[in-house]
């Protein structure tokens, strides 16, 4: 205790009492100097308490060795010379010893004296004077990083905006769970939309960081969810801050440490997402991010992240998407992918890594496209389309029901005539499957092995079942569409395209319907 | 001016005292010592003509009080200030001659202060003493002040001050005493504790200082350490001194502390919780603690329902507790004089002959108007003569003119109608700008320096100019029209004048309202009155003799007030060199200092954070407001003259009644000292301006007009504030990082702020 209560103030030390004694030629007891001391100690106190008095009514915030000078005088004690510089002085420390002491520098006077350079002196004391605020109002500028048009809005969505916004992109991860909900749920902060639009299509600028990256589509996936919000035309400002994290080659990729293909997964489950909920918005984009995926696929010059980001994102436009673009362009691709599966090189360690993740992702795309072929071959058979998803488990009550008019398919998009791949046919489901199947080899047939091997049971509740084709049969090669090149075949790869990181590790879901993303993206 | 000639005596003792005791070193003795005698008056409800009523009174505390001072004097050699004063008071030569041979037995060799260096602090010891006792004889009559009198009657020693700490009981059981004391409030009801807990902070300071006193260091560690924490947070400052304080010797001259030993703490408490705590102090035999109640508290037992929580707090955080309540009865003449503007037909001819564009016809009505108002006679205005008041001179009623007519062009500002505010922003003060104060009609804007200058600026195109020299004068052509013009000096024209001569920071400043004048005081311990007409130095006025931390001109000219570090605020008039009235109470420095608009009254400020009134006239105070938490910077009346403003460092800002002595509303929102408090011309707006380096305006109407002060809570004094800071708060103005040193709103409404830009 009586050490605290030491340390409430400075304390001159006993021993440096005895030095000063010395120092001026007298012997000093123990006793006495403990005496000396804290006297010395105390009227230190009392100075200082008092020479705050003089800092007070300066209107300082900051003490000066004047304001101790005045209080010493006052008090009829000799004021310390040669401390009065306006800067701070440096206090050190001698190497041996605890000794401290201000330094203190010799001055040259002489070049003092001959110095050329004569300061000028300080500038003339001055009052000027400038309106401030005018009836009252005035230069209320919010601080901080928030784009200059977000001073025309109220206070209190400024306050929301910058909250939000903050709790987003914070360290807190409830803070931003709690953030994400509001946004998603919140209906009256449609006001906000551009900005919050505006931030997101930040993602270019923090490529390199994942974690931002996840966030930001956090926080589209929240806006694309809120059914108080209309995105209006910002939905293209969505759709390209989403292709964006979908397609290019991220910073983040360089490091293959980094999980980017998870981040391209979800940004396809976003694309995927806005066409469901906001079909009508989008229509007119969906030929145009076709364009664009099948351009970013025949670019051979791409890496072969961008190349994944293409397939996923094909396969999240639905499988007509799959059928009209990738499927065709498939054994113009297969070389290259094949080159690079089969250099078995050290070099090549990491790329071979990266195509054995396309060749998953192309291969869970085609799954489905065989899939949903036979189903509508079976529903065609089996009269009008029986509603086909009953929605998907897990989603908010509140969201809008899947109506079939929102189907993201190419049926259900006006334009379709007049493009590029007007002239493109059907393949019939045998043909293509023996196509696949040159290339897939028993990997794929595994996939439509008899009995739910895969299927979540829920799945396959919910699905009709859709019979397989004649000839479909597993390890059936089917009649005159065996290649025989046994070279193509690629080894029995188990991959999985995690497009939704489903608890059951299924990546296959009902078509159309969107993965549930309440059990994603926030538990991560 | 009546009252001049024993002012001039008071003074004249005053700085006897002064020069006296400041030259053998102990100067917070002496400082202290102004206090006792000078407190002793009023104490005695005394005008401040002190000395010589004295001897008419004869009550027997008096008549101390005055042997007291007698032999104070004749220790320190004044043989001639000793004379006066048996004189004066007429007493006779062997009573004062008994009194010196007690004395001297006691303060040893008298009259060598070099050798004694204490005889002045024993002295000045006894003069609080005895004053002490008056006051305290004469209000709690239960008090056991039969042991300290007899002990100042023949034995006056420095001791005495302290000796009533010498009674001591065990160190050893003050922890038991205050714990079980500690526990039995904490056992009480609800309604009862609160009150009680006001007993806490005296108690533990007396107790601690009882302790230290008697040399029990290391227990007065202990029981520092255990209860320090309990206290409530607004007397930290004050702790933190105390925590400082370890020795016996440390006790002599430290002024916080004599202020706790000289004073009596006040306390209001309710009856009932009164008794409870006599009750329980009397049944356990508690005597220590029920000495130190008796000895140093004063308790202000009311009848009625005890007071809450919040409404304790509300009033309390001053050195010495809450103001008694009689302290606040007197009756305040708070209203306006009556405008002098019995010539108003004068004034229509001078205004025709002065302006050509301007409208006679169109004023005539509103000034008629103006004047009927003003004839009526506010009841609650002083008389128009209660002081006396300098005659208007044919420039003040040009003056007046003006004002009148800016008024009428005046914005009329309200919740919905918030006024502009320029900002002026001294640029380049590396000297470090301590005050600033603008002219009432805004044309002038002057600085004060840390540097000990002060710069004075003209803001309109009109440069400043000085008056020719005395040759030149005698050149011009004394009978011309334009005389005025001609006795300028044209050179000398420049936007700026410095002025010379402080030799210490110059911390307040203040224009005459005719604006020939201007005022500056100091850390030299002057009041400096400059001329605006020859930009020269024309009187310093000596009496503060420690520094002088605020001073302003009365309203109406020729007076003005000043305070400083020495605790006594002075009144003085232009053309006297010495004050024509001291008002000494506070306990501790006068921080600032403002003229009520009648100008019959002086409000000042302390950093024993009470408020002032005092009356003019007679010297006395009228009324002493508590509930700040930290020392008070900047006092404002409202146009008025019904209310105050009073804002101090802990960045709050209090509104008070002054014809009922009560706070009636605190602003919250400031985060820093607050250094400059305005109500613009009709009083709706209060603005203030702070260390926080923002402006903030506040609903004064609102405030004021939602108040309805019942008799109930006039008489008891009982307040119950309304939680309402934002509702009344109407904006937050950032200035560009600059402290806000001064407000002032022009005759128009226009706000003008200032303050030095320190990047």
């Amino acid at each position: 205790m009586a050490d605290r209560e030491e340390r409430r103030f400075a304390e001159v030390p006993r021993d440096s009492v005895r030095l000063m004694a010395e120092s001026v030629g007298v012997e000093l007891g123990d006793d006495v100097a403990a005496l000396l001391a804290e006297d010395v100690s105390y009227r230190l106190r009392e100075a200082t308490q008092s020479s705050s008095q003089f800092m007070r009514h300066a209107k300082r915030r900051k003490m000066t060795v004047e304001d101790f000078n005045r209080a010493l005088r006052w008090s009829n004690v000799e004021p310390i010379c040669g401390y009065g510089a306006q800067d701070a002085l440096p206090f050190r420390s001698a190497k041996d010893g605890e000794l401290h002491f201000v330094e203190d520098r010799d001055v040259n006077l002489v070049e003092l004296a001959l110095a050329t350079n004569i300061p000028k002196g300080c500038a003339e004391t001055m009052v000027r004077v400038n309106v401030s605020y005018l009836d009252g109002k005035g230069n209320l500028e919010p601080q901080g990083t928030v784009p200059s048009a977000v001073q025309t809005l109220s206070e209190d969505l400024l306050t929301y905006y910058q909250q939000i916004t903050r709790a987003i992109l914070g360290d807190d991860p409830r803070l931003m769970k709690v953030a994400l909900f509001d946004l998603q749920s919140n209906s009256k902060m449609a006001a906000l939309l551009p900005y919050f639009v505006y931030v997101i299509s930040g993602v270019k600028s923090v490529s390199h960081d994942l974690e931002q990256l996840n966030r930001l589509l956090h926080m589209v996936r929240s806006l694309i969810q809120n059914p108080g919000l209309y995105l209006g035309s910002y939905v293209r400002s969505l759709v390209s801050s989403v292709m964006y994290c979908i397609l290019e080659p991220l910073a983040a990729s360089i490091n293959p440490l980094n999980d980017h293909w998870t981040l391209r997964d979800y940004a396809a489950l976003l694309l995927s997402h806005i066409f469901w909920y906001h079909g009508d918005l989008v229509s007119g984009l969906y030929h145009q991010i076709l364009l664009s995926l099948q351009k970013v696929l025949s670019d051979p010059v791409r890496p072969l992240c961008s190349h994944y980001g293409a397939v996923v994102g094909l396969h999240a436009l639905g499988w007509k998407a799959v059928e009209r673009v990738l499927y065709p362009h498939l054994p113009a691709y297969w070389a290259n992918l094949q080159a690079v599966l089969d250099d078995h090189s050290v070099s090549n360690a990491q790329v071979k890594a990266d195509g054995h993740k396309v060749y998953g992702a192309i291969l869970v795309a085609m799954e489905r496209l065989l899939h949903m072929k036979a189903a509508s071959r079976f529903q065609a058979v089996a009269g009008p389309p029986a509603r086909k998803d009953p929605g998907p488990p897990g989603r908010g009550a509140g969201s809008p029901g899947p109506g079939p008019s929102r189907e993201p398919t190419a049926e259900a998009v006006p334009g379709v005539a007049g493009h590029p791949w007007e002239g493109w046919s059907p393949v019939s489901l045998p043909a293509m499957y023996g196509e696949l199947y040159s290339f897939f080899g028993d990997s794929l047939a595994v996939r439509f092995s008899p009995g739910p091997v895969a299927r979540g049971p829920g799945v396959a509740g919910a699905l009709p079942r859709a019979p397989l084709p004649p000839g479909m049969g597993a390890r059936d090669p089917g009649p005159g569409h065996v290649h025989p090149d046994a070279g193509r075949k690629m080894p029995q790869l188990t991959a999985n395209l995690s497009l939704s990181p489903r608890p059951d590790g299924s990546p296959r879901v009902t078509e159309p319907a969107p993965p549930s993303l309440a059990a994603t993206g926030l538990s991560r | 001016m009546a009252a001049s000639q024993s002012g001039q005596l008071d003074a004249e003792e005053e700085r006897d005292i002064k020069s006296e005791t400041s030259s053998d070193g102990s100067r917070n003795n002496s400082s202290s010592n102004d206090g006792g005698s000078l407190s002793a008056s009023p104490g005695g409800g005394k005008p401040s003509s002190g000395g010589a009523g004295a001897g008419g009174g004869g009550s027997t505390e008096e008549q101390r009080t005055l042997l007291a001072v007698l032999q104070f004097l004749r220790k320190n050699n004044l043989s001639e200030s000793v004379e006066i004063l048996r004189r004066e008071a007429g007493l006779s030569d062997e009573e004062a001659e008994d009194q010196k041979g007690s004395g001297g037995s006691g303060g040893g060799t008298g009259g060598s202060g070099a050798k004694d260096p204490e005889g002045s602090g024993e002295a000045g010891s006894l003069l609080r003493r005895v004053s002490a006792a008056s006051s305290a004889a004469a209000v709690a009559a239960a008090a056991p002040t039969t042991s300290r009198v007899g002990a100042g009657d023949d034995r006056p020693d420095v001791n005495v001050v302290l000796s009533a700490y010498s009674q001591q009981g065990d160190p050893a059981l003050y922890d038991v005493y205050y714990s079980g004391l500690k526990k039995f409030i904490e056992s009480v009801l609800d309604c009862h504790r609160a009150e009680l807990s006001q007993v806490f902070y005296p108690l533990f300071v007396h107790m601690y200082l009882e302790l230290v006193y008697n040399n029990h260091e290391s227990e007065s560690k202990a029981f520092f350490e255990k209860f320090s924490g309990d206290q409530e947070c607004y007397y930290g400052d004050d702790l933190r001194i105390l925590s400082g304080l370890s020795k016996k010797e440390h006790m002599r001259g430290n002024e916080t502390l004599l202020d706790f030993r000289t004073s009596k703490f006040v306390l209001r408490i309710s009856r009932d919780s009164y008794q409870l705590l006599k009750r329980h102090l009397q049944e356990r035999q508690n005597n220590q603690i029920w000495n130190i109640i008796q000895e140093h508290l004063y308790i202000d037992i009311f009848d009625g329902m005890p007071r809450s929580k919040s409404q304790i707090d509300a009033m309390s955080g001053s050195l010495a507790g809450e103001a008694k309540r009689e302290a606040n009865k007197a009756k305040v003449f708070y209203g306006l004089l009556k405008e002098p503007e019995i010539e108003v037909p004068l004034d229509d001819e001078d205004e025709e002959a002065e302006n050509e564009e301007g409208k006679p016809k169109k004023k005539k009505p509103k000034k008629d108007s103006m004047g009927s108002k003003s004839k009526k006679q506010d009841p609650n205005a002083p008389q128009q003569n209660r002081i006396p008041l300098p005659e208007l001179k044919d420039s003040d009623k040009l003056d007046k003119i003006m004002n009148i007519k800016e008024a009428t062009k005046r914005v009329r500002l309200g919740r919905d109608n918030l006024p502009s505010i320029c900002f002026y922003s001294f640029l380049n003060a590396y000297q470090g700008l301590t005050a600033v104060d603008f002219t009432d009609d805004s044309s002038l804007i002057a600085g004060g320096y840390a540097d000990s200058t002060v710069r004075v600026w003209s803001v309109t195109p009109k440069k400043l100019r000085r008056v020719k020299s005395a040759a030149d004068l005698g050149l011009i052509d004394k009978e011309s029209d334009d005389v005025l013009e001609r006795i300028m000096d044209e050179k000398t024209a420049s936007e700026s004048k410095i002025l010379h001569g402080h030799s210490g920071p110059v911390y307040g400043i203040s224009f005459s309202p005719d604006r020939n004048y201007l005022l500056s005081c100091s850390e030299d311990g002057t009041v400096r009155l400059w001329s605006l007409q020859t930009f020269t130095c024309l009187v310093a006025y000596k009496g503060h003799n420690y520094p002088v931390w605020d001073a302003q001109f009365s309203p109406y000219g020729y007076y003005f007030i000043s305070g400083g570090h020495d605790r006594v605020a002075r009144l003085w008039a232009t053309d006297h060199y010495q004050p024509l009235r001291m008002f000494a109470g506070h306990l501790a420095d006068i921080t600032c200092t403002r003229f009520h608009p009648n100008a019959n009254y002086v409000a000042t400020g302390s950093s024993d954070r009470t408020i002032r009134l005092w009356d003019v006239l007679t010297g006395n105070c009228v009324r002493i407001l508590t509930g700040h938490k930290g020392p008070i910077n900047a006092l404002a009346f409202s146009p008025n003259g019904k209310f105050m403003a009073s804002g101090a460092t802990d960045g709050r800002v209090l509104l008070w009644d002054i014809g009922h002595g009560i706070m009636i509303g605190d602003l919250k929102g400031h985060t820093d000292a607050i250094y400059s408090l305005k109500f613009s011309r009709d009083g709706e707006i209060l603005a203030s301006g702070s260390m926080d380096n923002t402006v903030r305006l506040w609903d004064a109407s609102k405030a004021f007009d939602d108040l309805e002060t019942d008799d109930f809570t006039a008489t008891t004094g009982h307040i119950h504030l309304p939680e309402n800071s934002q509702e009344l708060l109407l904006g937050t103005y950032m200035t560009k990082s600059t402290p806000v040193v001064h407000l002032h709103f022009t005759r128009r409404n226009l706000l003008l702020a200032a303050g030095a830009y320190n990047p």
